[in-house]
Parts: C-alpha cells; sequence; structure tokens
C-alpha cells in the first residue's frame, strides 16, 4: 500500500511540476484516441436508418429484375410481356413470399438537369400505393404522367428540387416529387449490388447511376424510344426476411437476371459509412504513429532530465523495478486520461460523422462505444504510452545511483563521418549536422514522424487526384455524397494529423534543445550567434526530415491503394504541382517550428547553460 | 589601488578594461551583489590573477569581461571597443574573434576529438576547414598533445583534457584569455602540465586573466588581484610568470 502511495504522489507531483509536458503529452495521445475512436464507433451504425426506411416504404425482401436480355433490341409493346407475367406469376407464387408489387417496366435514360447528363434508372409506377415498396415522398407527389420523382440522394447531388425541368433521353420532365425507397441503395451507389445498366446514347460508361419514378407508360415509352433492352422490377415480401437468401435461390425463374436480397441493400446504404471508416481507421493508425513519436520524444526528454530524480529514489532505497513504476505510471496516467478523452471526444462527434445521408430515413442512432471498442482504445492509449516510454523508463532504472545521482546524461554518439562532413559547411549546418548525430534516435522518430506526416497529406492528394480522374466522366460536376463525405473525414483527418505533427515538430526542437543545451551553450561561448543556433536547431529537425518527407510520397500513395480496397488502377498518382510544394510545406513547416523553441531557447544566458552542463 | 573595488594599472593602453561594472542577480532580500562596481585594467602581455573565496564574484567578473554576460551598470572594453552595450551579435563576434575562454570543467564536446574541438572556433568564425585543421594541428603540438590529436575527451586525462580546452581558447588568436579555475578539476600534476603550458603563453606575450583558488596558479602572474563579497579588496604586483621567484617557488622552470 505504501509504495502504492508513493508511486501516486510522486507521479501526480512531477505532473503537476511540468503542466505543460502534461498537457502536450495528453494532447498527442487523446488526437489519436480520438481518431480511433471515431473509426471504431461507427461500427453497426447503418442498420437503424435502414429499417425506418424499410417500414416507412413497406420495403421488399427481395427484388427480382425480369426480361431485358442484353442483345438487339425487340421492341415493348404495350403491356407486359406474357414471358415476363408468367415469370412474375411464379415468383410471386413461391414458398415462403407473402405479398409482392410489380413487374414494372424500367429504362435506363439518360436525364439532364441543370447542365449535367446522369444515368438514370427511370421505374415505371402507377398512381395506386404498391403493396411492396411504395417509396415515401418526401417533398412534392407521387408519379403523374409527363412527371418524375427522384430519388432523395440522387436529387440533392444533382441539385434538383421539385418544379425543375429536366429531360430523360430529350423528353422534357417536370420534378414532381422527392421520395426514398429501401428498395434499392442510393445514390451513387446503386449499382454496388446487382445492377445491369444498358448505356443510353451520350452517356459515358459510369456505375454512378440515378434513380427516378416516372408513370408507367412514360416508362415503357422511354424504353422503346432508347432502343435499349427493356426489363421489370418486382418486389416481394417474405414470411421469414431472414431466409431471403434461401428463396431468392427457389425461385425458378430463368429470365430474372439479377434477384437481390434486403440484406444487400441494407449492406449498400451503409457504403457511405463504411468508407468513412477506410478513411478513418488508417487515419487513426496514422495519428497513433504520431502520437508514440511525440511521446517518445516528450517522455525521452524527460527522461534525460529526471536522472536525479532516478538517483534519489535509489539512494533512498527505490529498486530498481519501483524507479521504472514511477518512470511509467505518470505516463500511463496521462494514458488513461487521453483515452477517456478520446472515447468522449469520440462520443460526442459520432453522430456528426454517421447520418445515412438523404437517401434513408431517420438518423443513425447512437454510435456503438461498446466495452470491446472502450478496451481496444484504452489498449491503445497504453500502448502508445508505453511503446515511447518503456525503454527509456528501463534505461534510467537501470542506471548506476552514484550517475544518477551526478545527473550523468548518456553519452552523445560519435558520428565521424558526419563530423568531417560538417566541417566543410556553413555555421547552422555544421552545428545541425553534429546535433543530428548527437542523438540519432531522436533524429530517426523526427524522420519517423515526418514521414507519417507526409504519408497522411499524401494520401488526401491521391485522394483528390483519384476522385478527379473517376469523376471526370459523365456525371462530372454532380455531387458524390460519398466523395463529400470522404472529403469531410479527410479534412478532419489531415486537422488531426497537421495538429500532431505541429506538436511533435516543436517537441523535438525542444528535446532537441534541451539535450543540446551545454553544447549550444558553448558554441555561444565560442562565438557563434543565436541566430546561428536557432538555424542549427531547425537544421537539425529539417536534415532528417527530408528524406521522411521524400519516404512519405510512395508511402501516401500506397496508403491510398490500401484504404481503396488495394484497387492500384483506381489510384491515380498526385500531380507533381500538388505534390512539390506539399512536401516544401511540410518541411518548411518543421523548420519553422524548430525554430521558435530554439529561438526561445537561445534567450538563456550562456553562462546559466554552462553552470548547468558542468554541474 | 584607488580606493574600494579599484585596482588599475598605469598607462593607457589596456588590453581589457572595466569600469565601475556591477552585477547582481535576484531581487529584494534575495538581492546578491555578484560584482559591485569594479574598476580593472589589464595591459598587452599581462597576466592578472584574481582570487578569492567561492562565491566572490570571480566567475561573475570573468564572464562579464568576455561578453558572456552584462554587466548591470559600468563599462567593458576590450582591445580599446566597448563591449558592454554590444548587441548580441556584436558579443558573440568578440568571443568568437577576440576572447578565448577556458573553463574549469573543460567543456570540450564529448563527441569530438581532440583535434575536432580545437578546431572548432575556427570552423565557427569561417575558416577554411583545412586552415582550421592545420592551426587545430599546430596548437595541438604547441600543448603538447600532437599524438592525442585523435581521442576522444573520455580517453584523455584531466589535465590532457584541460590542455586541449587551452588550446581551442587559441584557436582564432584571441587577444586575450579568460580562464576560469582552470585547475579546479586537476591534481597535482596535470595542474604542473596546465601551468606550464600557460606560462608558456604568458611568455609568448599572451594577455590572461585567470580566477583561481590556487596559489599556486596565482604565482604566475604579473599581478593578483583579491576579491570579496563583489569587490577588490587587494591588489598585489608579482615577480611575474613561471621565471619569476613565486614561479620558481612552485617549481614551474625546472
Amino acid at each position: 500500500m505504501g509504495k502504492i502511495v508513493v508511486i501516486a504522489r510522486l507521479a501526480i507531483r512531477d505532473l503537476l511540476y511540468r503542466p505543460a509536458q502534461a498537457v502536450l503529452l495528453l494532447l498527442a495521445i487523446s488526437a489519436a484516441t480520438t481518431v480511433l475512436s471515431l473509426a471504431l464507433a461507427l461500427h453497426g451504425v447503418t442498420q437503424h436508418p435502414y429499417q425506418q426506411t424499410a417500414t416507412a416504404t413497406r420495403g421488399p425482401d427481395l427484388v427480382v429484375q425480369l426480361g431485358g436480355v442484353q442483345g438487339p433490341h425487340k421492341g415493348v409493346q404495350s403491356g407486359i410481356p406474357s414471358v415476363v407475367e408468367a415469370e412474375a406469376e411464379k415468383a410471386t407464387h413461391a414458398a415462403g413470399v407473402t405479398a409482392h408489387s410489380g413487374p414494372y417496366p424500367v429504362a435506363d435514360v439518360a436525364m439532364r438537369a441543370d447542365g449535367h447528363t446522369v444515368l438514370v434508372q427511370a421505374e415505371g409506377r402507377d398512381q395506386a400505393a404498391a403493396a411492396v415498396d411504395q417509396p415515401k415522398v418526401t417533398a412534392g407527389s407521387w408519379v403523374r404522367p409527363g412527371g418524375v420523382v427522384l430519388e432523395r440522394e440522387f436529387a440533392e447531388a444533382v441539385g434538383a428540387t421539385v418544379g425543375d425541368r429536366v429531360s430523360l433521353d430529350g423528353h422534357p420532365y417536370t420534378v414532381v416529387g422527392i421520395a426514398v425507397t429501401a428498395a434499392a441503395p442510393p445514390y451513387p451507389n446503386m449499382c454496388s449490388v446487382n445492377c445491369t445498366i444498358a448505356f443510353p446514347p451520350g452517356v459515358q460508361g459510369s456505375n454512378r447511376v440515378g434513380l427516378a419514378w416516372v408513370d408507367e407508360r412514360d416508362a415503357s415509352s422511354l424504353a422503346v424510344a432508347d432502343g435499349g433492352p427493356p426489363f421489370y422490377v418486382l418486389n416481394l415480401r417474405l414470411a421469414d426476411p431472414a431466409q431471403a437468401e434461401a428463396v431468392a435461390g427457389d425461385l425458378g425463374v430463368p429470365n430474372a437476371f439479377n434477384v437481390t436480397t434486403w440484406q444487400s441493400i441494407a449492406a449498400a446504404d451503409g457504403l457511405l459509412v463504411q468508407d468513412e471508416q477506410q478513411v478513418l481507421l488508417p487515419g487513426a493508425w496514422l495519428a497513433g504513429l504520431l502520437a508514440i513519436a511525440c511521446v517518445a520524444v516528450l517522455a525521452g526528454g524527460r527522461m534525460a532530465a529526471q536522472g536525479r530524480r532516478v538517483g534519489l529514489l535509489k539512494a533512498v532505497g527505490g529498486t530498481p523495478g519501483l524507479v521504472t513504476v514511477v518512470l511509467l505510471a505518470e505516463n500511463l496516467a496521462l494514458a488513461l486520461l487521453a483515452a477517456a478523452i478520446g472515447l468522449a471526444a469520440g462520443w460526442l462527434a459520432a453522430p456528426l460523422i454517421t447520418s445515412p445521408g438523404a437517401a434513408l430515413l431517420g438518423t443513425a442512432g447512437a454510435p456503438s462505444l461498446t466495452p470491446t471498442v472502450a478496451a481496444i482504445v484504452v489498449a491503445v492509449a497504453l500502448a502508445v504510452a508505453l511503446a515511447a516510454t518503456l525503454a527509456p523508463a528501463l534505461r534510467s532504472a537501470r542506471t548506476s545511483t552514484v550517475s544518477a545521482l551526478a545527473g550523468a546524461a548518456r553519452p552523445p554518439r560519435r558520428r565521424g563521418t558526419l563530423i568531417a562532413v560538417s566541417r566543410r559547411l556553413p555555421v547552422p549546418f555544421l552545428l545541425g549536422i553534429r546535433l543530428v548525430a548527437r542523438t540519432p534516435r531522436r533524429a530517426t522518430l523526427g524522420a519517423a514522424s515526418v514521414a507519417v506526416t507526409t504519408t497522411g497529406i499524401v494520401a488526401v492528394l491521391t485522394f483528390h487526384a483519384s476522385v478527379g480522374e473517376r469523376l471526370g466522366g459523365a456525371s462530372s460536376g454532380v455531387t458524390d455524397p460519398v466523395v463529400t463525405r470522404d472529403e469531410q473525414m479527410l479534412l478532419v483527418l489531415t486537422v488531426a494529423l497537421l495538429a500532431l505533427a505541429v506538436l511533435n515538430a516543436i517537441i523535438t526542437a525542444w528535446a532537441t534543445l534541451l539535450d543540446a543545451g551545454g553544447s549550444t551553450a558553448l558554441a555561444r561561448a565560442l562565438g557563434a550567434t543565436r541566430s546561428q543556433l536557432a538555424a542549427a536547431i531547425a537544421a537539425a529537425q529539417l536534415l532528417p526530415a527530408v528524406p521522411g518527407a521524400i519516404v512519405g510520397v510512395p508511402l501516401g500513395v500506397g496508403l491510398f491503394a490500401a484504404a481503396n480496397g488495394g484497387g492500384g488502377a483506381a489510384t491515380t498518382f498526385p500531380p507533381v504541382a500538388s505534390l512539390i510544394p506539399a512536401v516544401l510545406a511540410i518541411l518548411v513547416a518543421v523548420t519553422g517550428l524548430a525554430a521558435i523553441p530554439a529561438w526561445v531557447g537561445s534567450r538563456r544566458p550562456v553562462t546559466e547553460l554552462l553552470a548547468q552542463d558542468a554541474s | 589601488m584607488k580606493g574600494k573595488g579599484k585596482a588599475v594599472t598605469d598607462g593607457g593602453k589596456f588590453m581589457l578594461r572595466a569600469n565601475d561594472v556591477s552585477k547582481t542577480y535576484g531581487t529584494r532580500e534575495a538581492l546578491v551583489r555578484a560584482v559591485d562596481g569594479v574598476d580593472l585594467d589589464v595591459a598587452h602581455g599581462e597576466t592578472v590573477a584574481v582570487m578569492g573565496p567561492s562565491g566572490c564574484g570571480k566567475s561573475t567578473l570573468l564572464h562579464l569581461l568576455g561578453g558572456l554576460d552584462r554587466p548591470d551598470a559600468g563599462e567593458l572594453w576590450i582591445a580599446g571597443q566597448r563591449i558592454d552595450q554590444m548587441n548580441e551579435r556584436g558579443l558573440a563576434a568578440i568571443r568568437r574573434d577576440a576572447v578565448g575562454f577556458v573553463f574549469q570543467a573543460f567543456h570540450l564536446m564529448d563527441e569530438l576529438t581532440a583535434v575536432e574541438n580545437i578546431e572548432l572556433p575556427a570552423l565557427l568564425a569561417g575558416r577554411s576547414p583545412r586552415a582550421a585543421r592545420r592551426r587545430a594541428a599546430e596548437l595541438l603540438d604547441q600543448v603538447g598533445l600532437a599524438d592525442r590529436a585523435r581521442h576522444l575527451p573520455a580517453e584523455l586525462s584531466g589535465g590532457q583534457r584541460q590542455r586541449v580546452a587551452i588550446a581551442r581558447a587559441l584557436a582564432n588568436e584571441p587577444l586575450v584569455v579568460l580562464a576560469d579555475e582552470p585547475t579546479g578539476n586537476l591534481d597535482s600534476e596535470a595542474t604542473v602540465e596546465v601551468l606550464r603550458v600557460f606560462d608558456s603563453l604568458h611568455q609568448a606575450g599572451q594577455t590572461l586573466v585567470i580566477v583561481t583558488h590556487d596559489s599556486r596558479v596565482a604565482a604566475t602572474a604579473d599581478r593578483l588581484v583579491s576579491m570579496r563579497d563583489g569587490t577588490f579588496v587587494d591588489e598585489t604586483r608579482l615577480t611575474g610568470g613561471a621565471s619569476g621567484r613565486l614561479g620558481s617557488l612552485v617549481n614551474l622552470d625546472g
């Protein structure tokens, strides 16, 4: 019990004695745990809106697409072809089917609205309410001849509202309503599940397809005019929706080219949030790595200053084990606090990013911050603190008591080649290279943190380049809700990464200054100016930052490709015009931020630093 | 001596001059007058030893003389150039070109070899690496450590380290060398090694100010100034140098 009191007291007192360092450490770990909490909290938040929408629209358990065999257009007469009718009859009487609607004709048409041309599947409907899949009108009214109802997410993407004029395959229509449905995934993911598209003339290939409803006869005539293969949609309700997959397999309709279960649709509805996760999870790991670098530098710097404390503890009987625990306790306590902050921030911020989008009704509900998620976040926070502080704590605990009491710092490394090279360089680089050579581990950490930051920034640039490439086709100019949401996530992530990188740069420079206090004071005594020393500290950060930034470029592109499902083909290398300024900006920022503590530190009197170094 | 706290030489050509210089630390009750109205003139080629008990302000005075610290009041001159009003950049130039420091704790860069430590001021002054190395080699030879050029400080004895530090102080051919307790961390044998070097510098006409506790070191000087509570309390003109009477006493000449 006594030991616990001692450990707690020492940890708390030390934290209170150095509040600025404690706050920096807390900020670093909290940033990582917040991003991680957000990413993990997105699990399972999408089912709720789909179910609400399915209830409100009498959502189908199975959606069957009939007819529409690819090949020469056979023409569509008024009424449903007998073969389709026969198959629909068979499907509606299949075991387990309790209700149905359709078959409804569907035409693949080019919709022109507000200067954009977008591929649309126009489903023919009548005025009567359907028993299964009756889209819920959220604005305007239901279909009528000459009028088109647009799926809500799609309408938002093209900027269409009730009363707007659009054209379908060149025929003028009025937007009479906006509606939501649970029978198809929302724009732009409609074709993320079963989808067969006949591209109308003038529309380039794209899997981004909008959904619209028109009068049934309008749909048929659009299909005829289009010349594409007509097909029909049949919506089925099952006695046991959980058996949708099994029933789909037993329908026995040979011309059913697509059968989609409600589970597939629900999963596709969640693509928006899944995409966010694809962005946030790698981002959380990047933030975690930056946090480790931050904490390692901070803790390493503090450990160096804690030599006498270690000596005193050992002199009064503290075992190496006790010393290790004391040194770790405060960092672990901060990590726990940071985990709590991250979880709370994640809990508060998750609703902002778990909106299901305009395609679904209701809200996502509470994010799933389960005990498992909490445990993962706490474990990661503790791992960050441990990874960064265990080695220096063990090293301090092993130091001899006399050396520790004397405050003997670890002797700096000698890198003869670097010293020899530096002799030929201007004073800031001469001193900067020697500072780097003294503390190669810190330089490595600095390089790693710049590499991680560059990786994140380049991944964002690659995202924009790849999306720009993808959107450069037929649907250019039309908002993609997934891209928009991804951009929001990337913005959050970029801000978090930059904040951590800024912290890291300042902390690293501070630690370098702390470590090099004696040698920089000596350089001043020998005639180096304050600005030369500030420039030297900045150079000491810049030198390892350069390889870090260079390595970060391919890593960033690779990270985007990996997060993008390994789709190398969909990855576009960012243009050099944006890449080079971004990398240079990172290097300038690292150098500039390092100059701040360097300049402040250089104001300390030389005599004070020399006395400190000699004691 | 011209009254309290005065130790001024005759003549007008001073290498170093302090005029009513004061330096305080702390405030109110905790105010410490480290240097209190001190006057000091050091002539070209003169060796002055400053003695006094710990905390009497010797080191502070040395730091002020060398532009490592700024006085609160008074004037400081080096070779006719007033330095107490100089900005930091100007002081850096003075430290680099006009002053050489020798510290009690050596203050060598642990990761640099002896020759690399010595050439550092020359490199900071913008000399070519070749010229800096040549000068460092000469100085190493001068202090008797030519065979230790590539040794790290940890591989040298205390006396050898201090000789390297002295060589470093001479790298830019300073007008004055300021030594703060140069033998404070050394045993007798090492002290004699260092004193031999100072003696040779003195013989060569190098201006030296040595702060010390050690009467053997003080005995090598031309003039001994005693300091207490921030002021000069006594001044003694000595025979001067290792070849003088006091120098003979400490056995430096043979």
